[in-house]
């Protein structure tokens, strides 16, 4: 890879002077990002495997004399941590399926199929943007615990996250606009070829359309791996709560360094699909960040 | 209508063997193609029909009602509104709100732009510098709040027993009413700045190399180059992330709802937080929804003034 061109220019770098500045910014740069990056998550590790006595009275201890591993264990089983991210895995998964349907087959009648008023339909979407959820958070309660025309009750179950995960405007817009950009000769050969409009989505459209899948598939997980307002107004009992929701309530019962091995426990799945996909996260999320 | 193109050949073929029939078939695939268009749309007009059209309208019906959920709401006109001005909390809310919002811009907007520029000068291992800088921002947001609230631990906490080392000290930072909310602004700084930093980063990858060494030419320096090259470049960015923060912001919830419940005394209690206690404390939906109306009018301004920035920014 060619060095870019930047502000500090390859002339001024031949200048021992400025190359002892700008090497001296960059490590002083790299110490206080492992300072603000690692160490808040070393220090948590660290708190979950100090006795609570040691806790208090070495708090700059940078490792226990004697490392306990109970604490995970007993964060695990006790205080339920297993269930709560086996119930953040249930509400991710339904969300990012839900969502991904919902953007892929919106985007491709909107983009492909173009029918009549469908400028009106794009158009009511965009719309929702100006509205975000959290402030539209207490009449989605409402409507969801009775929804209209069906009369259902979909509170305290994870249809009432899996479903309002769709109403995401911005990865609908997402899909259309990589629809757009597909050859429609293709969809016209498909056509002659005697392919359904089924399979023209199927085989044609999202086997092409890998990237921008991708990246609604990143948005999707993350944002309902983090989301934490919405599954506590949804989701009262504590049978179903995610381990975001459930941890703010441990909280406030669990002794300290049980409640920080339930949190490196929650911690642990994310940062370690970040560290492994580390490479195709980053280019992702600078693509679409804006939002993020 | 390119998937039309095809049509009159094979409606060609048709018509040797049916004369009469041609319009009429054509009629009748264009209307099987618009059902069939509209099947694919159900799921999305569904979803966005139950959970997004159907709740904004009728946040907008509850404002004006009182509800309990159970009884038939009643028609109270702008008694929600009435209430929700004579109550004191809301002055407090929007205050507290704005003062996020500024600690947050004033705090969180410089840092990432300063870390981006030093990031792009970095040859070797630019990598590592992106994957740190982006860390905090996948631990997940009650997790990293609940982290702090040990750091801000008043007696046995990171930050008061490493600042005690030099003798300063101890501060009360989350049980001071002059101090939480500036707490609470540092931990989202710290939760929140890698997005920016990477969408800096990409966009300083786009600035052309030459504008660098024509000001280099031209015996601009450094610093030089940095104010009147790379900072107008980025000028539409900025303003983008700018206002991407201000929406951000506005709808702070989670870090004063676990940090600290919203005290001490309702210095850290936030709009949203105050729509969330109205509503799930107090039981009064009405009331809530009608704050939530006001919250959608400011943040719709808001947003239309991104829409117009990204639009400009695209279009350039």
């Amino acid at each position: 890879m060619t060095a870019l061109t930047t502000f500090v220019s390859a002339h001024d770098r031949r200048r021992p002077g400025v190359r002892a500045a700008v090497r001296s910014v960059h490590v002083l740069t790299l110490l206080v990002l492992l300072l603000i990056g690692v160490g808040p998550l070393y220090w948590m590790v660290k708190g979950a495997v100090t006795p609570p006595s040691e806790l208090t009275t070495h708090p700059l201890a940078l490792w226990p004399d004697r490392p306990l591993t109970g604490n995970f264990a007993t964060a695990y089983h006790d205080l339920g941590v297993g269930r709560y991210l086996l119930n953040t895995c249930l509400i991710v998964g339904g969300s990012w399926f839900v969502q991904l349907f919902v953007s892929a087959t919106a985007g491709f009648a909107l983009s492909v199929l173009r029918p009549r008023f469908g400028r009106v339909v794009y158009g009511a979407v965009l719309a929702t943007m100006f509205v975000p959820y959290t402030v539209n958070m207490v009449s989605l309660f409402v409507t969801v615990t009775d929804l209209p025309f069906l009369h259902l009750n979909l509170g305290d179950t994870y249809w009432a996250i899996w479903l309002p995960a769709g109403t995401n405007a911005f990865t609908v817009l997402l899909a259309k606009q990589f629809f757009d950009a597909l050859p429609r000769e293709l969809f016209d050969a498909a056509r002659v070829d005697g392919a359904s409009t089924r399979q023209l989505l199927t085989r044609i459209v999202l086997p092409m359309s890998r990237p921008v899948l991708a990246v609604i598939s990143l948005l999707a997980i993350m944002h309902s791996w983090k989301d934490f307002i919405w599954p506590l107004v949804a989701l009262t009992d504590p049978e179903k709560q995610p381990i975001s929701v459930a941890l703010a309530q441990l909280a406030t019962q669990a002794p300290q360094d049980q409640l920080i091995a339930a949190m490196v426990l929650a911690v642990a799945p994310p940062v370690l699909v970040f560290v492994v996909c580390q490479k195709y996260l980053v280019a992702g999320l600078g693509f679409t960040g804006v939002k993020g | 209508m390119s998937l039309l193109a095809t049509e009159p050949t094979r409606a060609a073929a048709v018509s040797k063997e049916s004369p009469a029939g041609p319009a009429r078939r054509r009629r009748g695939r264009a209307v099987r193609g618009q059902l069939t268009a509209w099947a694919f749309l159900v799921p999305a007009l569904l979803v966005f029909g139950f959970f997004a059209w159907w709740p904004i309208l009728r946040g907008l019906l509850i404002s004006f009602q009182r509800t309990n959920l159970t009884d038939p709401p009643t028609w109270v006109g702008l008694d929600n509104f009435r209430s929700l001005f004579a109550d004191p909390l809301l002055t407090t809310a929007v205050g507290n709100t704005l003062l996020f919002v500024a600690l947050a811009v004033l705090i969180g907007f410089p840092a990432p732009l300063l870390l981006a520029a030093v990031i792009s000068t970095v040859r070797r291992g630019a990598g590592v510098y992106r994957f740190l800088v982006y860390l905090p921002v996948v631990i997940p947001p009650v997790v990293a709040i609940l982290l702090w609230k040990w750091f801000y631990d008043p007696g046995s906490g990171l930050f008061n027993s490493a600042l005690g080392l030099v003798g300063l000290g101890p501060y009360s930072w989350l049980e001071s009413s002059g101090s939480a909310m500036l707490s609470l602004v540092l931990e989202a700084t710290w939760a929140g700045m890698g997005g920016a930093v990477l969408i800096y980063l990409a966009a300083m990858v786009g600035i052309p190399g030459e504008l660098y060494e024509a000001a280099e030419v031209d015996g601009a320096g450094v610093r030089r180059r940095v104010w009147h090259v790379l900072l107008p470049q980025l000028r539409s960015v900025i303003g983008l992330l700018l206002l991407v923060q201000l929406l951000n912001t506005v709808q702070v919830f989670t870090e004063p709802y676990v940090f600290t419940g919203g005290g001490p005394e309702s210095a850290t209690l936030t709009v949203l937080l105050l729509i969330f206690r109205y509503a799930f404390q107090d039981g009064a939906y009405g009331q809530a929804a009608a704050l939530s109306c006001l919250m959608v009018i400011v943040l719709a301004l808001l947003s239309a003034v991104y829409l117009r920035v990204t639009r400009t920014w695209s279009s350039s």
